[in-house]
Parts: structure tokens; C-alpha cells; sequence
């Protein structure tokens, strides 16, 4: 059942529109629930006053006062509350001050904008420089919320010999996930003799994240919060943290007005209020000797996390990680800091810090490639990583890498060499259409940064059922990526069964067990793998049971499972997942195994930009990965697909417009996401290197797709436009002609 | 939904004569709409009062495309994608049929309409510049009568127009391009689709005995309101094909138009490109 392309599991009920979501589910007695959110970027909440007009009697109203446990959001750091309270510090716009609830939806969204919040409006810190020069301290450590470093040799000792020093600054923008469908929760909680029972449902990535924020909020064990995933229509990274806020603000609602809750936000309160991809800044100084091999390289590298530290710290550590990419450097240094701004959190994004850092690096090398006079494959060529080789944090290149045939194959697909040829002599001429090709090589590490696993400590398995079908037990979400499809699979190739025989439990806290947050790439090799072991226990329990003799035939082992049934009740299968023991690493100093392994990456883009008008079309694109063995090669491509569609939306044209603190272009009008005409036909192709840890040799795909189409699309204007300083994404048209403009004096 | 549902009421009446009692007996008491592309917009969010609405998409006497010798006259309701499925238009109006395309996307074009087009009164709308460039009058009515008035002279300010408040746009009247004729239209949108124009130029020219004997320029979203390049047309007009004055109509037309910044583009972005593509739409009708 590896490697072949089976249909998508829940795709049927998708199509058929049978899949239920949020906001199809419905109760009687059902409450709408309303955010009353800060309008200004930072201030002291003096007082709420209730406008007139609203019968405010019939409203159920929460602020933070009636929070029973603690206000603060359980993540890495406890710095975000729930609800700001009277007297306490607004710290972004957008962020939740009030909660209201009513029956009539039109007239909750009436009352929302009656609510006036009487707010002393401080200064507010709205970019990175503003932050880093600490006119105002608003959050962290003097508005760090976490810096590190990472160092290898020692670059100060190169710069003096270096033939060439080359150094840049580059710039990304803030970017909307915009899934499918906007965030939504619903809530129902039991009124109980000594304790509450809180349920809440809804569309969400990590599970037991919310149960963790949920027990903090209302002050209750495990068992007594549990979370349902409904189907979910897209994440991104999106519905990782902020869906426990949301939680949170459904389940207050249902805990003071006794009925259910559901709080659905629009569009325009998804786009303006919840996380986006961290702005960045990198300045990069490498130096090279004459022949263009690197001999050092100097790394600043700044996000701008948001008013607070969410998930920062680790997306910094990944963003860290990658930043020196897929060279090999004798000396290195990386130095990376989170910066807190009065803007609302920034959070998880497919990528999670990777496609900022490598964004400069790969650009940078571009750059570099036209001062040291060298084909910008030609300067990768002489750098790549090999077996045995380091990387920056120390880390060996245990396994096969190829990374020149990687590229190969993708200068070859796209007809670089002669483009490149072709292009430069019709630019020359007076054709106001000017085109180029560039790539990107980058890679990206599967599985959660460092020892995170080994915290995570994720358990899956495999239950039998009356029936005789087994069900795989874990808390990863499908959230469009094809989860419950690539699941099925590796249990049923471990089980030696068809599909069919396959079910994968919904994502209930009350039913499955902690396998993690459904992130970082994992949820195919890491979990997968956990599925692969559950599974393959599963079977030896059945034989050892004396139900099942190998061989067996779908029936036979349908059979041992109804009669393992019969006999025991339920039978249940779990594995938790143990670090390697090659695997070693040391979060105070970031040195070690950062990554079990890595997804590797070549990408080219072709562009036309349109000197009349400044519009950049991509007009090809090669997207080839090593990801170990592909599980299902159909859904593979999908993701890689609509990672690069993201990808070079990023790059041209998915600009976050801010005005004091306000995301201003919150709509899909005026957020500019790439159509179908927008885009071109995207070539994937996938080198199979399967690698022992995941499942029948699989490694994480899904964030791999976003790293490379920026680089390789700037890079490809570079080539047709000539030596512009092209530092920053989103390249819309009006940054273009900025940058020809000051090419041109 | 953020717009108050239960706040609104709806008259739909379904003849003309009923739809102008109701203007008549409360004037500026109802909103008039067409298609409601873009009034449900700002409904759903928020933006725009509830209030009383005056649906005319059933009045079948603002329907229909006629033509005769001299001229096509589109009854207010015509749908975008009438417009484009019309053999005539395609053949006389070729930048009506571009600007249909361009607007929004199937389903707006479906439900939207030319009338509701004018009378929404956007800049960055995208069938103005091709209506100002073939030089069409507007048809309004009233109980009190009907008028014709010049549509180049309807637009008067930032949604201001000359309509009174129980006053409709019956029609849209465009002549016919007679002779040699030159088509041009451009919109250059936030993407290729689904896109509101950052600038919209539409030109026609009729070029007679090696003369530019007749131009105008249409413009969208470079003023208040969709408006013609008077300026930047007088340097052209009456020229010969082969000897347009090409800098000094640019440097004109910089005259004829005040961009601002705004969330889709900004003022120099629009002056720059808007220049290029008068340019490039004056190279190619140099080369007609």
C-alpha cells in the first residue's frame, strides 16, 4: 500500500459535501459568541462601557474577571491572556478585551460594536528596528523574547585572508495563511457537583495543545476538558496556537451562560486578529576565496514575534537552523533573536522560520554568484554539503546526499543553461518582456527542532474493532494534507491488509492518544512510524494471542480481530516514540543532531516581468525533492503543489498591509493570493532515497515546498533584470520599480 | 454577516413606472440595486448601514442590448456576461468585451450590471474607461421625464454624479466606431484575475486619411472618478500616424490624473505605469 495512489480517504464526504464542519454543527439553545477586540496598538484598559440601545440583559458577557482559572494561555511561555483585563496593558490591536454571546447573530454583532473600551493609549513599538532600539519596552527580555546562537570555527578569523567579503540584508514580509476555512470553536460545558466537564469542537491542528491551555483557563484535570477535531478546512500553521485562545473564549461563554457556544470568526476577523508568518530581517556576510568556495559565514538573523512569545523561540530555532542551508562552512556564526512589536502574535506558517532564513541565503548567493563572476549553480556546485560533512550546529551528514545530481536534474528539466543563453540575448534587445531562470537548493528538517521529540514523547496505535476493521488511534489532524489517507496506508502495508480495513479514529482527546501537534512535518515519519510499530505489534499480539498465523489472507485476519474482540473487549496497540540513540543534543548550546534527518530540495522558476507594467508572471517551475520514499505519490505532489503556489505568492505578491498596528487589506479582494491564471503548471518530481526512520522509508514533505519558490523566483528576476538590489518579498510590481528605479540612479 | 439583517427592508418592484413611484414619493428613501455586487460587499462587512433597498433586478423594461445603424443601447441590467456572450458588442465595443472579462469573476459577472457599474460610481470600476472611450451618453429617467446626458459629463466628483436622487439609469447608448478604428484596452489589476485595477486605460481612435480624426482615453482609478485624459487626447487629436507627439502627450496626461496610495498600489507606481501604457497604446496605434 506504500507508494501507490490511493484516494483520498475523506475525500468523498468532501465532495459529496457531507464532511461536517464547525459551523454546520448545530444544537438547540445554540449561542453565537462575539470577541470584542482593542482597536489601538498598546495602552492601559481603563474601563468597558455598554452603549445604549442593546438590551444587554439578554447578553451573556465575560471578561476576564470571571475566568475561574488562570488568565494566560498555556504555551511555551504563560505571557498572553485570554482576555485583557481593567487595568492591565493592551499590547496589540486586535487583541480580545471582551466576550459576548445571544442567540440572534445580528444582534450580537450590534452589541459588539456598542461595547466602547475606554483605552490610555501609550506608544507603540511597530517594527524591528523600533523594537531592537528599545525606544519602548513592551514584552520579553528587553524586547527579546529569545536569542541564540550558533557557532562553529570562528568567521572573525577569516575576513582578513577572504579573497572576496559579499554582504547583504534581506527582508520578508508578514503573510496571511488564509486556509479554506476561518477559524471556529464550539463549546458545551457540564455544570458538575464538584467539577465542570468542558467539550469544545472545533477546527484545530493540535489537540492536546487546547486540552493544556483549557485545564489552565478553567482549572481542571485532563479528563475533564476534552477536545474534538471537526473537519477542518485548511491550517498552514494557522490553527496550531491560536485555536486555543479561540477554545478558550467558546468554552468561557459556555461555562457561564450554560448553553452551547459557537464562535465562528469571518474572514475579515481571521485575517486582522490571528497569527501570520514572522516579518524577518537577516544580514548576511560571507566571505569566499578566490576559486568561490565559502569560507565563512556571518549571520544576523531578526523575526518580529508579535506582542508575545507563542511559539517564537522555536520558530527562531528552525529558522536558525536553516539558515546556513546546504553548505558546507568551516566557520560559521548565526546569531538570532525574536523581537517583540505591538503587532498581534506572529505564529506558525508552513516553514515555521525556514523560508525567511533561506530566502536571504539563497538570494544572497545569488548576489554573490554576480560579484564573484560565477553561474549561480556554479557557486552552489563548489559549496554543497556531502556525506560527512558538518553542519553548522555540528550536525554529521550521516546518509546519501547528492545534492549536484539534485540540482542537475532540475537545470535540466527547466533548460537552464540554455535559457540563460537565450534570455540574455533577447533582453538586450528593446522587448519591453524580460526574462530569466534561478533556482534554489535548501532543505528541510522532519520532525520537531532538536530534542523536541524526545519532550514530545508522542504516542500512537492500532485498535481492533467488533467489527474486525482496525482503527488507528493518534491526535494528528487532517487538515487537507491527506493525514487519514497516508495513515491508512502504512498501517495497512504493516498489517498486510487492504485499506478498507483501515479507519482512522477522529482526533478526540477522549479517544486517541498524545501523538503531538500535527506540525513541523512529523506527522508522516514521526508518527507514521509510531503507526508502522503500533501496527506491526498489533499483528504479533495477534499471533502470539494464537488469532492469526501468517500467512493470512484480509479475511483470516478479519476474523482474529473480531474473535481478539469477542474475547478481550477492546485491544488496543500503542508505541511511543524513543530517541534514536545516534541522535544527541544540547539545547544550551545548539550544538548536536538538530534534525533526525532532512527533506532536500531543488527548485527553478522561469519569469516574465512586463517592463511596462512591472507584473512578474511565473512562466515555469521545477519543483524536485529528495524526501525519502513517497507514501502516496499523488497526495505528495498535491502538497508540494500547494506549497509552491504559496510559496510564490509569498514572493510577489502576499503583502500584509499594517496601519498602526492594523492589518488594513483583510480581505480576500484585497489580500492578493495567486489564481489559477496567476500561476504556471508546476513540474514535481520526487528522488526516492528512503531513510530508516520513518515509515517504509518516508521523510516530512508538507513544509519542504514553501522553503524554495521565493529564492528561486527572485532569483530568476535577478537573471533577467540584472544586478538589482531584489533584498525583500513580497516583490509586488511597486517594490519593482523601486528597485529599477534606484538601479538606474 | 456583519451588516444588521433584520434592519433592512426590500421593495422589488417589477415595471419601471413602479420603481420610479417609490424614488418619487421618497426621495433618497431608497437605495437602488441591480446586480448587488457591490453593495452586498460592504453589507457582509459592515460598512454600509442597513436600510431600505430598492431591488430592480426584475424589471424586464432594463434589460436587453438593441442596436441599429448608428449605435447599441444596453438597458441598465445588462450583465456583464451578456455583454461578452454579444456578437455586436464584439464586434463594434471590443474594449466593452475586454472590461466585461475583466471584471471580477464569473459568478460577479453573472449578477452584475453596466448600469450598476456606472451608477456604484467606483473609480477603480472596469467598464467606465472603455465607455468614456467610445463616447457614450446615459440614458436617465424619472417620473418627471427622461434625459440624455453625456456619460463624460456624469461622473462629477468622488461618487457625485449628475442623478438626481429619483432619478435611474434607464440605458446606456454608444455609438458605433465608424472607418478605421483603433481598440485599446488595459487593466492592470492586482493579479491576473479576480483583480480590482491599481489603473484602467481604454482608448479608441478613428484614424482617417493617415489623421487621428477622432480619440478619446477612458481612465479608472487614477481620479475621483472615472475620467477622460482631455489633456493628454487635445495633443494627439488631429495628428498625423506617423508623427505623434508621444513625450509631450505623456507628460500631458500626468495633467489629466490624481492618483492616491492606497492599499493596492501607490501614487508614483500609477503615474509611472499609467504613462507606460499610454505610451505603449500609442506605439501601437502608431503602428495601426
Amino acid at each position: 500500500m506504500i507508494g501507490i495512489p490511493a484516494i483520498r480517504k475523506e475525500g468523498r464526504a468532501k465532495v459529496l459535501g457531507r464532511a461536517r464542519y464547525t459551523d454546520d454543527k448545530t444544537f438547540r439553545c445554540l449561542l453565537y459568541g462575539a470577541t470584542v477586540r482593542s482597536t489601538v496598538p498598546r495602552g492601559i484598559l481603563k474601563a468597558i462601557r455598554f452603549g445604549e440601545g442593546i438590551p444587554w440583559k439578554e447578553f451573556t458577557i465575560v471578561t476576564a474577571q470571571d475566568i475561574p482559572g488562570e488568565n494566560r494561555v498555556a504555551a511555551i511561555v504563560k505571557d498572553q491572556p485570554f482576555l485583557v483585563e481593567v487595568g492591565g496593558m493592551i499590547n496589540h490591536a486586535e487583541e480580545p478585551v471582551l466576550l459576548l454571546a445571544h442567540p440572534d447573530r445580528y444582534l450580537l454583532e450590534k452589541a459588539r460594536r456598542a461595547v466602547i473600551l475606554e483605552v490610555e493609549e501609550l506608544p507603540a513599538i511597530l517594527d524591528i528596528q523600533s523594537s531592537l532600539d528599545r525606544a519602548q519596552i513592551i514584552g520579553g527580555n528587553e524586547n527579546i523574547f529569545k536569542e541564540l546562537r550558533i557557532e562553529k570555527g570562528d568567521p572573525a578569523s577569516v575576513w582578513a585572508r577572504a579573497a572576496h567579503i559579499i554582504e547583504g540584508a534581506y527582508r520578508t514580509g508578514a503573510q496571511e495563511h488564509l486556509y479554506i476555512e476561518p477559524n471556529g470553536m464550539l463549546a458545551i460545558v457540564a455544570h458538575g457537583d464538584h467539577e465542570d466537564q468542558v467539550t469544545v469542537c472545533g477546527s484545530l491542528q493540535c489537540p492536546y495543545y487546547i486540552q493544556k491551555a483549557l485545564m489552565n483557563l478553567f482549572g481542571l484535570p485532563a479528563d475533564k476538558v476534552r477536545i474534538v477535531q471537526m473537519e477542518t478546512g485548511g491550517a498552514f500553521g494557522g490553527k496550531e496556537d491560536y485555536p486555543s485562545l479561540i477554545a478558550g473564549h467558546a468554552a468561557l461563554l459556555a461555562w457561564k451562560s450554560g448553553k452551547p457556544v459557537k464562535l465562528i470568526y469571518d474572514r475579515e476577523e481571521d485575517m486582522a486578529a490571528t497569527t501570520k508568518r514572522h516579518p524577518s530581517r537577516t544580514r548576511m556576510k560571507t566571505a569566499f576565496d578566490e576559486a568561490g568556495h565559502l569560507l565563512a559565514l556571518d549571520i544576523d538573523f531578526i523575526l518580529d514575534a508579535g506582542a508575545y512569545a507563542t511559539l517564537s523561540s522555536v520558530v527562531l530555532s528552525r529558522g536558525a537552523i536553516h539558515a546556513a542551508g546546504v553548505y558546507r562552512c568551516s566557520n560559521t556564526h548565526i546569531h538570532a533573536r525574536a523581537v517583540a512589536t505591538n503587532t498581534p502574535p506572529s505564529g506558525a506558517f508552513r516553514g515555521f522560520g525556514a523560508p525567511q532564513s533561506l530566502f536571504a541565503l539563497e538570494r544572497h548567493l545569488d548576489v554573490c554568484a554576480a560579484q564573484l563572476g560565477l553561474d549561480p549553480a556554479e557557486l552552489r556546485r563548489k559549496n554543497f554539503l556531502k556525506i560527512g560533512d558538518t553542519m553548522a550546529t555540528g550536525q554529521v551528514i550521516q546518509e546519501k546526499l547528492d545534492l549536484a545530481g539534485l540540482m542537475d536534474r532540475t537545470l535540466q528539466e527547466i533548460g537552464y543553461t540554455e535559457k540563460r543563453r537565450s534570455f540574455a540575448v533577447i533582453n538586450a534587445t528593446d522587448e519591453p518582456i524580460k526574462r530569466g531562470v534561478g533556482i534554489s537548493v535548501f532543505m528541510h528538517g522532519c520532525g520537531f527542532t532538536g530534542s523536541g521529540e524526545t519532550y514530545l514523547a508522542s504516542v500512537a496505535g492500532i485498535e481492533g474493532l467488533a467489527d474486525g476493521r482496525v482503527a488507528v488511534l493518534a491526535a494528528s489532524t487532517e487538515i487537507g494534507q491527506g493525514k487519514d489517507t497516508v495513515f491508512s496506508q502504512i498501517a495497512s502495508e504493516a498489517l498486510n491488509i487492504p485499506m478498507e480495513l483501515v479507519e482512522v479514529a477522529q482526533a478526540d482527546t477522549k479517544v486517541v492518544p498524545d501523538s503531538g501537534p500535527t506540525v513541523a512535518s512529523r506527522s508522516t515519519m514521526v508518527v507514521g512510524r509510531l503507526v508502522e510499530d503500533a501496527a506491526y505489534a498489533f499483528k504479533q499480539a495477534l499471533i502470539q494471542q494464537g488469532f492469526l498465523e501468517e500467512p493470512y489472507t484480509p479475511e483470516l485476519f478479519r476474523e482474529a480481530v473480531r474473535r481478539s474482540h469477542a474475547r478481550f473487549g477492546t485491544v488496543k496497540c500503542y508505541t511511543q516514540y524513543h530517541k534514536p540513540p545516534h541522535i544527541e543534543w544540547d539545547d544550551q548550546t545548539y550544538r548536536g543532531d538538530a534534525y533526525p534527518t532532512f527533506s532536500w530540495g531543488c527548485y527553478a522558476a522561469e519569469v516574465a516581468v512586463d517592463t511596462v507594467t512591472f507584473e512578474v508572471k511565473v512562466e515555469d517551475f521545477v519543483a524536485i525533492q529528495e524526501v525519502g520514499r513517497v507514501i502516496n505519490p499523488v497526495l505528495a505532489a498535491g502538497q508540494i503543489e500547494g506549497g509552491v503556489a504559496q510559496g510564490i505568492g509569498w514572493a510577489l505578491w502576499e503583502s500584509v498591509e499594517w496601519k498602526g498596528g492594523r492589518m488594513v487589506n483583510n480581505q480576500m479582494t484585497n489580500y492578493i493570493i495567486p489564481t489559477s491564471v496567476d500561476l504556471p503548471r508546476i513540474r514535481v518530481a520526487f528522488l526516492e532515497n528512503p531513510h530508516p526512520a520513518g515509515p517504509g522509508g518516508a521523510k516530512g514533505l508538507g513544509e519542504l515546498p514553501m522553503d524554495g519558490p521565493a529564492p528561486a523566483v527572485l532569483n530568476a528576476l535577478q537573471n533577467a533584470l540584472g544586478n538589482l538590489r531584489l533584498d525583500e518579498v513580497p516583490m509586488t510590481p511597486e517594490r519593482l520599480l523601486e528597485c529599477m528605479e534606484v538601479a538606474c540612479g | 454577516m456583519r451588516g444588521y439583517v433584520p434592519g433592512c427592508e426590500v421593495k422589488v418592484p417589477v415595471t419601471l413606472a413602479e420603481a420610479l413611484d417609490v424614488l418619487a414619493a421618497e426621495p433618497g428613501g431608497w437605495r437602488p440595486m441591480a446586480g448587488g455586487t457591490d453593495l452586498m460587499v460592504l453589507f457582509n462587512a459592515g460598512r454600509m448601514p442597513a436600510g431600505r433597498f430598492l431591488d430592480l433586478s426584475r424589471i424586464e423594461e432594463l434589460r436587453g442590448i438593441w442596436e441599429d445603424e448608428t449605435t447599441l443601447r444596453f438597458g441598465a441590467l445588462t450583465t456583464f456576461s451578456e455583454m461578452r456572450d454579444c456578437p455586436s458588442v464584439h464586434r463594434h465595443l471590443p474594449n466593452l468585451v475586454k472590461s466585461a472579462r475583466a471584471t471580477g469573476a464569473l459568478a460577479i459577472q453573472n449578477r452584475g450590471t453596466l448600469g450598476g457599474n456606472i451608477a456604484n460610481a467606483s473609480p477603480a470600476a472596469d467598464t467606465p474607461p472603455s465607455l468614456l472611450a467610445y463616447g457614450a451618453e446615459l440614458e436617465l429617467v424619472s417620473l418627471r421625464g427622461r434625459r440624455t446626458v453625456a456619460y463624460d459629463a456624469f461622473h462629477q466628483g468622488y461618487k457625485q454624479m449628475d442623478l438626481a436622487v429619483d432619478e435611474l439609469v434607464a440605458g446606456i447608448r454608444v455609438p458605433k466606431p465608424q472607418g478605421l478604428g483603433f481598440h485599446f484596452y488595459r487593466k492592470v489589476g492586482t493579479r491576473q484575475a479576480q483583480a480590482i485595477s491599481k489603473l484602467c486605460l481604454a482608448a479608441y481612435a478613428r484614424i482617417e486619411g493617415g489623421l487621428i480624426a477622432e480619440f478619446r482615453v477612458g481612465l479608472g482609478s487614477l481620479a475621483p472618478a472615472p475620467v477622460r485624459a482631455r489633456r493628454a487626447e487635445a495633443m494627439i487629436l488631429g495628428k498625423p500616424l506617423t508623427a505623434l507627439q508621444v513625450t509631450a502627450a505623456r507628460e500631458a496626461l500626468m495633467a489629466d490624473i490624481c492618483p492616491i496610495d492606497d492599499i493596492r498600489s501607490t501614487v508614483h507606481y500609477r503615474r509611472v505605469v499609467t504613462a507606460n501604457v499610454f505610451q505603449q497604446m500609442l506605439e501601437e496605434l502608431a503602428h495601426a
